[in-house]
């Protein structure tokens, strides 16, 4: 029995997270921007009377903005908390085998090796695992004023 | 002292459901013993519950129930020990125990005394379960043959008691009729499950608010009615469900007629209790939290407030000290009030220690009403306690107290007067779960400010918004009502574009957070609403600026300020150790604050400089108000009469001011204020922008280049004292006016 997850693209990236992580898909919702917060954190969501944060994976991972996709949030339950990711296209669920999994290149720097815990190897593509505890550790800006 | 038999009533009533409660569960452990009788965690059990009964018939002297689960415990002693080891007889004892304590219980809960129950028959039977292993001195192995004699007497007495017990099972039926009204009416709920329910109930008005929002402008008359049930329904709803969190301030109370008892002996002080508005209720989890910061203050005013008897009969008190606890509702929160009769707290002492500890510059605590003075206490590191006792002053200070208050959204103040005694002020919010909040605006986004930390608003239209507020240096002030207000823009706090353009109006919201008070000015306010404070995720709690999120009435997700963060970002410390301080200062990392001279104007062109500082204010007098009395200078200011000094008159200069008010610059310290008047308000200047010299003359200490004009130095103290020559009398020898400008 292999791993289940949520697969989702990021420009040309294929991205994944564990299935079990997620709570529900969404179309992107209108957000309230938080001041202060770091440039990724893109204003917080009304999740059926819950406040959801929304992470912009693109900024995230150092992507550039891609105007005129709409978007799609995932909804991620990471510990006690609940954050939306947007991200561009959502992909299928699968299954993968633990055999086919890499950990990153070592040639791999910049924001993404924080980010990514490997990748799993599928037939026609790569498909980068994330790394949902990094994802996560966004602080505020300590030079707001 | 009323209410005594009330509380014991209630204490007694928390007993019974409580021993209800253990004995179920007694009844199971000893039939589970039965099972496993070497079980010691089941043998535990049963002896902690016994234990406890034990403990609190004694407490409530009930003295059979005492004696009867005093043999019973020591049995389930020896039993835990394993000095003896389970069998039928002792259990079948145990259950006939369980079953006179339930008689005891029900003989309480009717008249409220144990009754004509005899309990020594079955008291014999444990004893002499008790005795064999002891009389045989057998080793432990042998325990079992040495045991079987002694059941024969237990046994030969067993039929005695039940016919003793007789009665009680008689009366069985009868007491059972209304037995446990109190058990019964009464439930225990789970608190996590009240905690959801009470979510819920947010949400639900959240709903409430958007339906009854888009039903007001949908025009459907059906809709609205519906709207308006619903509406109705769930405020009723809110306010049952928040009752159910709502317990009277007496649970919080009920432990210190102890506490104060106990440390009266301990430190030898006669002290009265004294309780009002006990029945004022308050959310559970706010009276948990009020706890500690209130035993403190209770603590606190027998340590250091009420004198020893003898010092009392000196001061000409009676010797018997008041303290009083009191609890209201005053404006939608609750107000707890700790109040003695003792030595009270003398504010220049207060200011004196603090300066000495370094807390506060001096220049600043002359500055400071008496009022203000009181409030140093709640500084960090600040203790009064002169000696460190076991009672206080163990290093948890005021600072703390006031730390936990806030923390619930609360506020604390205090009042005194030397010699007759203190008042502690707690404003506690009624809840926390629901909190009426103001939302205001700012760049088009919304914010929710929990009202409980806005004083007031104070809107500046736009013609006035350009001249009401004013700077010192770059950082902007208002005079409120004739005191200066700093202010923070939220705009400039949050990084939101600014505006370029002139706004129309603004609104500066008057708050009070961390223990200061500042405004924050917002281009406009929207509404009142009863907002569910939403918890934020780790990483933007970091931000250190929200307390939370919300959903509005239509819907859309707002942030809720935290004001005391806000003025902890915002406003400088005091004493100007903060680091934001220098290095909002324009980079300049200097090693202490940056003094500010004040610069003015006097007649014949001069130039004259003083420490800001030490200036309480600056004001325009009308010239009509300007008088003389004798041969001073007087001027009415706010039904005072405050002596006046002219500067250019005090440095031999003809005034060139004439128009209809002056400008003059007000001087206060106990209670005793001056005016300095001058031709005119120049600048104010940074000390690192001034080049010393030492040209000096009458009156003047010095001078110096300010902005390339030659600028006196004013002898600040000499000119107060030209003014009023008596307003340094009160002044502590120690402290030094510090108006020396090097």
């Amino acid at each position: 029995m292999g791993l289940l997850l949520a697969t989702f693209d990021l420009g040309t990236f294929r991205c994944a997270v564990v299935a079990a992580d997620v709570q529900e898909v969404l179309m992107a919702q209108p957000r309230t921007p938080v001041p202060g917060a770091a440039d990724c954190v893109d204003g917080l969501i009304n999740l059926r009377g819950q406040v959801v944060p929304t992470l912009d994976l693109r900024a995230r991972m150092g992507l550039p903005a891609e105007s005129g996709v709409a978007g799609m949030s995932v909804v991620v339950r990471w510990r006690d908390e609940v954050w939306s990711l947007l991200v561009d296209r959502i992909g299928d669920v699968i299954e993968v085998d633990e055999s086919d999994f890499e950990p990153p290149p070592l040639t791999l720097a910049g924001p993404l090796r924080q980010l990514i815990v490997g990748a799993y190897k599928l037939p026609d593509r790569l498909l980068l695992m994330l790394d949902v505890a990094q994802l996560l550790a966004v602080g505020g800006e300590p030079a707001l004023r | 002292m009323s209410g005594t038999d009330d509380l014991d009533d209630e204490i007694i009533g928390e007993f019974l459901i409580e021993s209800h409660e253990n004995l179920d569960q007694l009844d199971r452990d000893l039939v589970a013993l039965e099972q496993a009788p070497d079980s010691r965690e089941l043998l535990a059990s049963v002896f902690r519950t016994i234990h406890t009964i034990k403990g609190t018939s004694g407490f409530l002297a009930y003295h059979k129930l005492e004696s009867i689960t005093h043999v019973g415990e020591n049995l389930l002693a020896k039993l835990r020990d394993g000095a003896l080891s389970m069998t039928p007889e002792i259990a079948t004892a145990l259950l006939r125990l369980v079953d006179l304590v339930r008689s005891l219980l029900a003989s309480i809960e009717q008249t409220r005394a144990e009754g004509e129950l005899d309990v020594e028959p079955l008291a014999a039977v444990l004893r002499a379960l008790l005795e064999p292993p002891a009389a045989a001195e057998a080793p432990v192995v042998e325990t079992p043959t040495v045991e079987s004699p002694a059941i024969e007497p237990a046994a030969a007495e067993a039929p005695v008691a039940p016919a003793e017990l007789l009665p009680a099972a008689v009366e069985q039926p009868e007491l059972e009729a209304t037995r446990s009204s109190i058990g019964e009416s009464t439930v225990r709920v789970d608190v996590n499950l009240l905690e959801h329910l009470v979510r819920l109930t947010g949400e639900l008005v959240l709903a409430r608010n958007q339906i009854v929002q888009r039903s007001a402008v949908a025009a459907d008359e059906d809709l609205g009615r519906a709207s308006h049930q619903l509406s109705l329904v769930t405020g009723e709803l809110q306010e049952g469900v928040m009752r159910t969190r709502m317990q009277p301030v007496d649970h919080l109370w009920s432990k210190l007629p102890r506490v104060v008892r106990d440390l009266s002996a301990q430190l030898g002080r006669s002290v009265r209790l004294e309780m009002e508005g006990g029945d004022t209720e308050l959310d559970r989890t706010l009276l948990e939290a009020v706890k500690d910061p209130l035993t403190h203050l209770v603590r606190n005013a027998i340590d250091h407030g009420i004198e020893p008897p003898e010092a009392r009969r000196r001061a000409g008190k009676p010797e018997t000290g008041v303290l009083r606890l009191r609890a209201s509702h005053e404006s939608g929160q609750v107000l707890l009030e700790v109040i003695d009769d003792g030595v009270g707290l003398h504010g220049p002492t207060l200011a004196a220690k603090a300066v000495e500890k370094g807390l506060v510059s001096a220049a600043r605590v002359e500055t400071m009403s008496v009022q203000d003075q009181l409030q140093l206490v709640f500084i960090p590191g600040f203790s009064t306690a002169a000696a460190v006792t076991n009672v206080s002053g163990r290093g948890v200070g005021m600072d703390v107290v006031r730390t936990n208050v806030e923390r619930i959204g609360g506020s604390i103040d205090v009042e005194s007067t030397p010699g007759k005694g203190t008042c502690w002020r707690l404003r506690i919010p009624l809840t926390l779960a629901i909190v009426p909040a103001v939302t205001v605006e700012c760049r088009g986004q919304r914010f929710a400010l929990p009202q409980i930390s806005l004083l007031e608003l104070v809107s500046l239209e736009a013609e006035r918004a350009s001249t009401a507020v004013e700077w010192v240096g770059d950082a902007p002030v208002y005079r409120l009502r004739g005191a200066l207000l700093p202010l923070v823009r939220l705009d400039a706090v949050l990084g939101l574009e600014q505006r370029t353009d002139q706004p129309d109006a603004q609104v500066v919201a008057v708050l009070e957070g961390d223990g200061r008070r500042f405004g924050l000015i917002v281009d406009r306010v929207l509404d009142t609403e009863e907002i569910v404070v939403k918890p934020l995720s780790r990483a933007l709690k970091e931000i250190g600026l929200y307390a939370g999120a919300t959903i509005l009435g239509d819907g859309a997700v707002s942030l809720v300020l935290d004001v005391a963060g806000l003025a902890r970002r915002q406003l400088h410390a005091p004493d100007g150790q903060d680091e934001l301080a220098t290095e909002q200062a324009g980079g300049q990392v200097a090693a202490g604050p940056e003094r500010q001279l004040l610069v003015v104007a006097i007649g014949g062109g001069r130039r004259l400089a003083m420490p800001l500082e030490v200036v309480t204010r600056l004001e325009q007098f009308p010239v009509s108000s300007l008088q003389r009395v004798g041969r001073r200078d007087v001027v009415r200011y706010r039904g005072e009469i405050l002596p006046l000094l002219r500067l250019s008159d005090h440095l031999s200069e003809l005034s060139s001011a004439s128009s209809g008010t002056v400008p003059g610059v007000v001087y206060s310290a106990r209670g005793r204020s001056v005016a300095l008047v001058v031709d005119e308000i120049v600048d104010i200047v940074g000390e690192g922008s001034v080049v010393y010299s030492d040209v000096e003359d009458y009156g003047l200490v010095g001078s110096a280049l300010i902005n390339d004009k030659v600028t006196e130095m004013l002898d600040v103290r000499s000119a107060i004292l030209a003014a009023d020559p008596r307003y340094f009398d009160d002044e502590p020898a120690t402290e030094a006016f510090p108006l020396e400008v090097r």
